[in-house]
């Protein structure tokens, strides 16, 4: 087997089943197999499909500066896989929000994403990252052709709503929102910095 | 004083005779749990807190409601005390070894009688009582919590307080070595809070001293903490170390922090909106994953006891 086949059949169904973990988690939590949801389940399995989200996103941009940082070349065929995770986590986020929070009660839907900037904020950012899970599709990528770099340059609008989002939801203590806030900067910094020297003659 | 009471009062729940705490029992109770029986582990051992010193000589209030208390479970592993940390299971993971005696009250400012009280000689003058009340958080979720505790109006006739006293302010103890929270700057510590003086004496607040007639868990704010049912739980102030009638209006920790998500009478009110979120439903806890949210009473369902207090406040301002 070589390197990009045992990517394929090996590393990739690892990854994949490391990535469903925290889902999983949340399910035998639920039942009380692993551990518990506490005392408010709905807002712990809102806030975990939440943090995952996040999570996810900063792993999935951290797969250019690693590469280019430590040489590892077979990284990005990580990337899309790490980036549906992202979508996946966010789409869990939502739907609690949506079916379990909101009751699927229309008025309380809209109210929330028109009144409340932090909701503005998240409900912006897992639209993009609908519009990107969409047009991840290899055929779609293909049809796409130029506009679908384009279009995927959002993942760094992504970044920056889901952890604004994040502080804004925060009730006072913003020292978690914070440390994403810190990684993501480095993230988008190095690609800025790399983009500048790129630009410079010499 | 004219004392209203609630409509729904059945004849069997008043008590023909008013009891009297057995106080040798209840400061026993203390001393026993100030003496850490407490071990709690982690979240998901068995809830130590089934094993708290018992309170004996509880009056039944004809103000608690009939609704199903939440479990001990629920109301020691799921509370906002940020001196024990930010997450809601923190206080239970952290107060573990909170001592609760020896414990002093100061009471002082515009009232004839002040001074600082041992916490035993501070509950002397009065009777215990239960109180099954619902806890509305302003974060949108509720319990119902059978309290056991004085009625906050009695204190206050107890320390006789001046014409000039407007307002009764609380504090809680300020202890960087035990609590963990107070080394974070998440608040402007001490926590502090505030009623006025007719909220103060209104019947229905008391401070509570214990939950399911045990004494008080150390995350539920041991040893004495305040209740006021018609009011955002944040108002509710927990150790309580300082009390203080004041001519001026005291401040409140959540309003120095975000003047403009939470006020000074942060009464339950679902028709204003927190910034945040709507105030118009709760979740119950303890109801399960799939369960509806309820719809807030005005008041928390207390306006018949309370609503007089405000009909020339405009609740929409003063939130």
């Amino acid at each position: 087997m070589n390197t990009v086949q045992q990517i394929r059949f090996i590393w990739k169904p690892i990854v994949f089943l490391l990535c469903l973990v925290p889902a999983v988690l949340v399910v035998t939590d639920a039942f009380e197999i692993t551990g518990r949801l506490g005392a408010n389940p709905v807002e712990e399995i809102q806030d975990r499909f939440g943090y995952w989200a996040l999570r996810f996103i900063l792993i999935t941009l951290s797969v250019t500066p690693l590469r280019r940082l430590l040489g590892w070349n077979w990284l990005p065929r990580f990337r899309r896989m790490l980036g549906l995770f992202t979508f996946f986590y966010a789409f869990m986020h939502f739907l609690t929000w949506l079916v379990l929070d909101r009751e699927l009660r229309l008025a309380d839907i809209t109210e929330d994403i028109t009144e409340r900037p932090f909701i503005t904020l998240g409900f912006t950012a897992f639209i993009l990252l609908l519009a990107l899970a969409i047009s991840s599709f290899a055929a779609i990528r293909r049809r796409m052709g130029r506009n679908w770099q384009t279009l995927h340059n959002a993942v760094y609008a992504v970044g920056l709503l889901g952890v604004w989002h994040y502080w804004w939801q925060v009730k006072k203590d913003i020292s978690e929102p914070l440390i994403y806030a810190a990684i993501l900067a480095v993230l988008l910094g190095v690609r800025l910095f790399w983009y500048s020297k790129r630009k410079k003659p010499g | 004083m004219l004392i209203k009471k609630p409509s729904d009062i059945r004849p069997s729940e008043i008590t023909s005779e008013t009891n009297y705490i057995n106080r040798r029992d209840f400061i026993r109770a203390g001393a026993i749990a100030g003496g850490s029986l407490i071990t709690p582990g982690a979240i998901g051992a068995v809830i130590p807190e089934a094993g708290l010193a018992k309170l004996s000589d509880i009056a039944v209030s004809p103000f608690s409601t009939d609704e199903t208390p939440n479990s001990i479970e629920d109301i020691s592993t799921y509370n906002n005390f940020y001196e024990f940390g930010l997450g809601k299971d923190d206080p239970f993971k952290n107060a573990e070894d909170f001592r609760t005696r020896p414990w002093t009250i100061e009471v002082s400012g515009e009232a004839e009688k002040t001074g600082t009280f041992d916490f035993d000689e501070f509950m002397k003058p009065f009777d215990l009582e239960e109180r099954i009340y619902r806890m509305r958080c302003v974060e949108a979720w509720s319990m119902v919590i059978p309290w056991v505790g004085i009625s906050l109006a009695e204190v206050v006739r107890h320390f006789q307080p001046t014409s000039k006293a407007n307002y009764v302010a609380f504090e809680t103890l300020n202890d960087r070595d035990q609590m963990p929270g107070v080394r974070g700057r998440s608040l402007d510590w001490p926590y502090r809070e505030g009623l006025t003086i007719a909220e103060a004496t209104n019947p229905l607040p008391i401070l509570a001293v214990g939950i399911y007639g045990r004494v008080l868990p150390n995350q539920n704010g041991a040893p004495i903490r305040l209740v006021v049912p018609w009011k955002y739980g944040f108002k509710g102030i927990k150790s309580i170390v300082k009390i203080r009638f004041m001519s001026t209006r005291p401040k409140n920790s959540w309003n120095m922090a975000i003047p403009r998500e939470y006020g000074f009478y942060a009464n339950v009110n679902p028709k204003v909106s927190h910034p945040r979120w709507s105030q118009a439903r709760e979740r119950k806890i303890g109801a399960g994953i799939f369960a509806d949210k309820q719809d807030t009473l005005m008041f928390n369902g207390y306006g018949e006891q309370v609503a007089h207090l405000y009909k020339d406040l405009d609740l929409h301002r003063n939130y």
